[in-house]
Formats: structure tokens, C-alpha cells, sequence
């Protein structure tokens, strides 16, 4: 998982600048979530990382005489690790990009890869290019080339943009039906068809991007020895042979190679509109996606609450009134439930049941929110059921109501009374882990904030903003719900 | 005459231990009847078992044939009649605490007895009126006095227009002077034919509006008569 709340709230304590580093070590940041071939855990020894950026890190480290020192850092949040100073150089397949170039030290260009279309075998012939895709989901990695250009062909051709935070999944989901493309560089392109078998690449490139190392800007020093160290490699082959070794070395390299160290430049082929413009600009710009964006975070933890009360309330009913063998299942249930995260229910619904049935990514949120929450839900209410004094329940034994009435007319809506406060604290709570389901692929108010962030290359305006509509949404939620609490039940 | 309450061979078992044995009684149309006796010698017992509120119990009891319930084969209480022929008020009273006072005697004529709402609700503005808390409808429990609780609590059971009221340890929580009211409330109450079997160890309220003690002892009956002979 790649959270931001964290890095955020450091980025805004800890001055950017860069901290003292030990000169006999060469920290490089990268993602081993990312997997092959860029870096990922040593199949052989899960402590060591292997990878086409592992082997660049090192001859980065021999050219400048340190060791070369790996620290993880999601991918997402690369662009501020590196600000921040987190490491010294950050390489994990990052893209060119021009809003990288004006707010980081960026390299020279070390590889180029193109932008492809991945479609299932069956759609091959009319699935050609973005054009053909006029309406139907097209998955891509969130903050990347890919995803710039998507959106560029989003109000052209009614393309559906579906961003994900692997690159594993894309794929499967290309696979399943759930998807009908997959936009990604060819490196990615390249290996998610050789784990999906039905599934080809279009020969057409529908972008050019090149792979480059980020520091941060005051480190401008490093950076260029950093790229003397580069260009004699590409002139010496040793580049060559790292990704002769990785199964990617193509054309397309010596024709970069050959310009870099003929004084050239590759200019980053898609120019994110943000490097142009003011960051404020930037903000009004995506006002209206993230205005989307805390709609679908509304409604999706709405509903989701709906349907934790629902099923809560049952629970708890069943544990309060059921049968013992009931009693025992329900509080199973619910121990397995709270006991296991929010994430890996989501992800077993959305991904694990998806060779059963495919839900939708809308529903499976809601119904991984909506059961997740059930469970603390029918626990506050079997609380709240059992706080309503038994003295009562006597009462209305001998006034010759039966449970059901019992529960309906004299525990229920006591126990509801009892209940709002924390009911209240778990929508706002519930708003929140709406987060999670970026994870599967609803782009919510978070997701779309670290979409923006990642485009202008800051947190502290999409942070603001971001945190301004949370609590536009959840403040008055707690106003209403004192206010019932104090008029109940009229 | 036949009598309202027939209690016969009631055994009260609790966690194993009999706490009422050997208890055998009965009481008839309009009669007030006080079970007395120290703490813990079964008279709040005996009117939950009464009422249905004690699971493991033995012996027969029958109000008003035919039976309210049966005790089956394992000693539970069977399913009750749906219109109960008895009231309860209990000492502290278990008022519906969300209800206002109208609502808590209006809810079981509803609910149980189908009354209409405006029907039941007329009913239970006279009650209130009747027991002296007619200024009190739309109040919640907590707002209530002790005694005017007690007296919605009264009517709330008297609602139900049942033939036994019970009552347990009624001037728990009264001063003398609304204990002299309470014991002119229930010469009262039964004037109209309702039996009344008081829960008390009050000797002074006993006298003053019962017609029969029964005295108990370590969970059974030891003495049976009226006031003046048992309380002396």
C-alpha cells in the first residue's frame, strides 16, 4: 500500500532540506513492490534486491566510490522522498516528465520505453489505439506518462481512465474482462503478457517516455556527476549490458544513447501541463475531479454505513437473541472480521474472488467497507442492547409483549439512543478508511488528491484542499448527530 | 367462590437452590393478600414466579382457570397467554425510560390488546388522572418523583385491566404520607374486583389496607390470616 497521510504530515514538520548523509554510502530510493525486472526481493534471499535499477545503482555507487545502500519507498511517493531527502538518488523506472524536471535534480535519460497498448487476443484487430476505445475502461498506474496521456484522450475519446498501484493487476483484470486495455510501458507491457497468456501487445506506440533518476534539487552537484558517470557507460556498453542482461535492450537505445552523449536531449514527449502553469492554476484545475472525487467518498461511505448498520444490527440481534451454536458462528464472524485488516478484505474480494465472481470495483468497496464496518457496528449495538435495563425487559415480559415486540418497542430504540455517539465516530472514521479502496481501482478523494499532488510535484496545496472537503464532510455529520441525540426520539 | 389465584406446591430453584418450597396459597376475586416475611425469605420470589419471571420453577399456577401457563416437563414456564390476566408493579417501578408516562400505560393496549391508540390513550389520560399524576402525561421517567413513577407504573399494569396485581415492595421508596395515599390507592383498586398480592415487610401498610398476611420463613409459608392475628 502506498499512504501518503504519513509522508505528508513529514514533509510538512521536516524542512525539505536535504539531511546529512554519510559520504561512503550511495542511498538510492525504489519501490521492490514494483517488481521485476526494475528492483524486487531476491527470490533467493527476500533480504537482497535484484533488478535492472539495483544494477544502475551500483555502477552509479563504483563511479562515485560509495557503497550503494537500497531504501524502499513506495512508489507514489518518490517524487517527495527524493525532495525530502530520503535518499540520494531515487531510480525505480521514473518517468521524464517536465513537472519532475522543475521541482527535482533529474538526470539524463538512461532508458527509453514506449507507451503500448496491451488487449486481450480477442480484440486485437479492433482494439488498435486509444480512438478505439471510445468509451471502455482502460487501466494504467496512477501518476505516471500512461496515465497523463489517457487523461489527454479522455474528453477526446470518452476513454474510461482506471488507475491501479501495482502493475500486476492491471494485467489479471485485462485478463478477467474487467478492463478492456491496458496503457503501460513496454517493460511492464512486455511481462504482464507473459503472465496472462491471452493477452497481446499492439505493435503501435501510443507514447515515448525515458526512464531517469530524481534527487532533490539541491543536490543539482551530484546530479552531474551522476550524469558524466551515465554517459560514459552508455559510451563503455556497460549500460548495454545491464539491460542486455534484464532482456531489454532494444533499437531504441543506441539511438538514445547516441544523441545523450552527442550534447542532445530527450525532451519528455508528453509535457504534463503543470510545469507550465501556477499552482494555483493546477488547483482549479483539478477542483472539479477532486469535488468528483469527495462525491464518490460520500457516497460510497454512505452506503457503505447503510448496509454496516443493516447487517450490524443483525448481528447483533443473532448474538443477543440467537441460538448458542448462532451466537458462537456471529461472534466468529465478527473476531475474524475486526481482526484482519480493511485492506486484505478488500483485496480478497475485489482480486481474491474475482475467478468467481467479478464485482464491480464500486460494489466491492462497498461491500468490503459495509462488511468490515458491520462488525464494529454489531458490536456498539450489542452493548447498547445490553445496557437497556433488564428490569425493563420484565416489564414488558409481564405486559405480555413477545421478544420481537420487546426488541421493537422498548430495547431497540433505546439501545439506537445509546448507540449514535459511536455510530457517529465510525461514519467519520468509515469516511476516512474510504480511502482504502484507491486499492481497488474507485478513484476516491485521496486517490485523486495523490493524483494532483504527484502532477505538480507538491503536497501542501492538494493536502489543504484534500483535508478542507474531509472535513466539509464529516464536521456537519457530528453537528447532526448531536443534534438527534438531544431531540430523541422527537 | 371460585378463587382468582391458585398457587399450589410452588418450588423456586435457583442456581440449584431451592429458595421457595412447599408454597401453596390462593386468593380470591377483590382480596388484598401482603406476603411478608424478613429479606430473603422468597416473598418477591414467589410473585416473580407469579408472574412468570422465574425460569425454574415447580408446582402448579393457575389464575382464573384456565391456566395463564403451564409448567412443562423440565419446570419452564410455557408459553404465556397473550393478554395477561396479571399486573405487575415492580419496586422500581421499570419504567420504558424513552416513553413519556402516557406512552409507557398506553404501549402494552396498543401493542398487546389491540386497543385503538386514540381509545388507549383516552383510558390511560383517566388512569393517570384517577391514581393523581394526570398533570404528569407527557413527562419521562426521569423527570418523575418516586411516587408519581410508582403511580404511573400502577397504571401502566392496571391498563391491561388485569384480574391479579402484583406489587413488590411498593413503599420501598415512599415518606409515610404517601404511603398512607398508596395504601388508600389499593382499598381502592379493589373495590372493582381486582385481586392485589402486595410484596411487603412494612408492617404498618400491611395493616392498613390488606385483608390477609401470609407470613414467610426461609422460602415457605408459616402463618396465614389476618392482619391482626399474624402481625402481633
Amino acid at each position: 500500500m502506498r499512504r501518503w497521510a504519513t509522508p505528508l504530515l513529514l514533509v510538512l514538520l521536516i524542512s525539505s532540506s536535504a539531511q546529512a548523509q554519510p559520504s561512503g554510502e550511495l542511498r538510492w530510493g525504489g519501490d521492490a513492490e514494483g517488481g521485476a525486472p526494475f528492483v524486487e526481493a531476491d527470490p533467493a534471499n527476500p533480504a537482497r534486491v535484484v533488478g535492472f535499477e539495483v544494477e544502475v545503482a551500483q555502477l552509479l555507487a563504483d563511479g562515485l566510490g560509495r557503497r550503494p545502500r537500497f531504501v524502499q519507498v513506495g512508489f507514489t511517493s518518490l517524487d517527495a522522498a527524493a525532495a525530502r531527502g530520503d535518499f540520494d538518488i531515487g531510480l525505480s523506472g521514473v518517468e521524464d516528465s517536465l513537472a519532475r524536471r522543475s521541482r527535482l535534480a533529474v538526470t539524463i535519460p538512461y532508458y527509453e520505453f514506449r507507451e503500448i497498448l496491451t488487449v486481450r487476443a480477442a480484440d486485437a484487430a479492433r482494439f488498435r489505439t486509444l480512438a478505439d476505445l471510445s468509451g471502455r475502461r482502460v487501466a494504467t498506474l496512477g501518476a505516471t506518462l500512461a496515465y497523463d496521456l489517457l487523461l489527454a484522450v479522455e474528453k477526446d475519446h470518452g476513454v474510461v481512465p482506471v488507475t491501479y498501484e501495482d502493475d500486476v493487476h492491471p494485467y489479471s483484470d485485462l485478463a478477467l474482462g474487467r478492463v478492456d486495455a491496458v496503457l503501460l510501458d513496454d517493460v511492464l507491457a512486455t511481462r504482464g503478457v507473459r503472465r496472462n497468456p491471452g493477452l497481446v501487445n499492439q505493435p503501435a506506440a501510443v507514447g515515448v517516455g525515458h526512464y531517469v533518476g530524481i534527487l532533490a534539487p539541491q543536490n543539482a552537484a551530484l546530479r552531474d556527476q551522476v550524469n558524466d558517470i551515465l554517459r560514459r557507460a552508455m559510451v563503455d556498453g556497460r549500460l548495454e549490458a545491464i539491460f542486455r542482461r534484464w532482456e531489454m535492450w532494444n533499437d531504441d537505445q543506441p539511438a538514445l544513447y547516441s544523441r545523450i552523449t552527442s550534447g542532445g536531449d530527450a525532451t519528455p514527449v508528453v509535457a504534463s501541463t503543470a510545469a507550465s502553469s501556477s499552482t494555483w492554476d493546477a488547483a482549479a484545475r483539478y477542483l472539479p475531479a477532486l469535488l468528483k472525487a469527495a462525491g464518490i467518498s460520500l457516497l460510497l461511505s454512505a452506503l457503505s454505513m447503510a448496509l454496516a448498520v443493516l447487517l450490524g444490527a443483525a448481528i447483533a440481534t443473532g448474538r443477543v437473541y440467537g441460538p448458542r451454536p448462532v451466537e458462537v458462528g456471529l461472534t466468529a464472524w465478527v473476531e475474524l472480521i475486526r481482526g484482519t485488516p480493511l485492506l486484505l478484505q478488500l483485496f480478497v474480494i475485489y482480486f481474491g474472488l474475482a475467478t468467481v465472481v467479478q464485482l464491480p470495483a464500486f460494489l466491492a468497496a462497498l461491500l468490503g467497507l459495509g462488511i468490515n464496518y458491520a462488525a464494529y457496528e454489531s458490536e456498539i449495538y450489542r452493548g447498547a442492547l445490553q445496557a437497556v435495563p433488564a428490569g425493563q425487559l420484565e416489564a414488558a415480559s409481564v405486559l405480555g409483549f413477545s421478544r420481537m415486540q420487546t426488541l421493537r418497542l422498548v430495547r431497540a430504540p433505546q439501545a439506537l439512543r445509546l448507540a449514535l455517539a459511536p455510530m457517529t465516530n465510525d461514519f467519520v472514521a468509515l469516511l476516512k478508511d474510504s480511502s482504502l479502496v484507491s486499492v481497488i481501482t474507485v478513484v476516491e478523494l485521496t486517490k485523486q488528491t495523490s493524483i494532483f499532488a504527484a502532477n505538480i510535484g507538491s503536497w501542501v496545496l492538494p493536502g489543504v484542499m484534500c483535508a478542507v472537503m474531509y472535513l466539509a464532510m464529516s464536521l456537519p455529520l457530528a453537528r447532526f448527530a448531536r443534534r438527534l441525540e438531544k431531540g430523541w426520539p422527537r | 367462590m371460585t378463587p382468582v389465584l391458585e398457587v399450589e406446591d410452588l418450588s423456586v430453584t435457583r442456581n440449584g437452590q431451592p429458595v421457595v418450597h412447599g408454597v401453596t396459597f390462593h386468593a380470591f376475586r377483590g382480596e388484598r393478600v401482603a406476603l411478608m416475611g424478613a429479606s430473603g425469605a422468597g416473598k418477591t420470589t414467589v410473585l416473580r414466579a407469579i408472574a412468570g419471571l422465574e425460569p425454574q420453577i415447580g408446582g402448579a399456577i393457575s389464575v382464573c382457570r384456565p391456566d395463564v401457563f403451564a409448567v412443562d416437563d423440565l419446570g419452564n414456564p410455557a408459553r404465556r397467554a397473550r393478554t395477561p390476566r396479571i399486573g405487575m408493579v415492580f419496586q422500581f417501578h421499570n419504567l420504558f425510560e424513552h416513553l413519556t408516562a402516557l406512552d409507557n400505560v398506553c404501549l402494552a393496549a396498543v401493542h398487546v390488546a389491540g386497543v385503538p391508540r386514540r381509545d388507549a390513550e383516552r383510558q390511560a389520560t383517566a388512569l393517570l388522572e384517577q391514581l393523581g399524576v394526570g398533570h404528569r402525561t407527557h413527562a419521562r421517567p426521569h423527570e418523575l418523583s418516586g411516587g408519581e413513577a410508582q403511580r404511573v407504573a400502577i397504571a401502566r399494569a392496571l391498563a391491561m385491566k388485569p384480574l391479579l396485581l402484583l406489587m413488590d415492595e411498593p413503599t420501598a421508596s415512599l415518606d409515610p404520607a404517601r404511603r398512607d395515599d398508596l395504601a388508600a390507592t389499593v382499598r381502592d383498586l379493589s373495590t372493582d374486583g381486582t385481586t392485589i398480592l402486595i410484596s411487603t415487610h412494612d408492617a404498618p401498610f400491611a395493616s392498613a389496607c390488606v385483608d390477609r398476611v401470609l407470613m414467610m420463613r426461609d422460602g415457605h409459608i408459616v402463618r396465614d390470616g389476618r392482619p391482626q392475628q399474624v402481625l402481633t
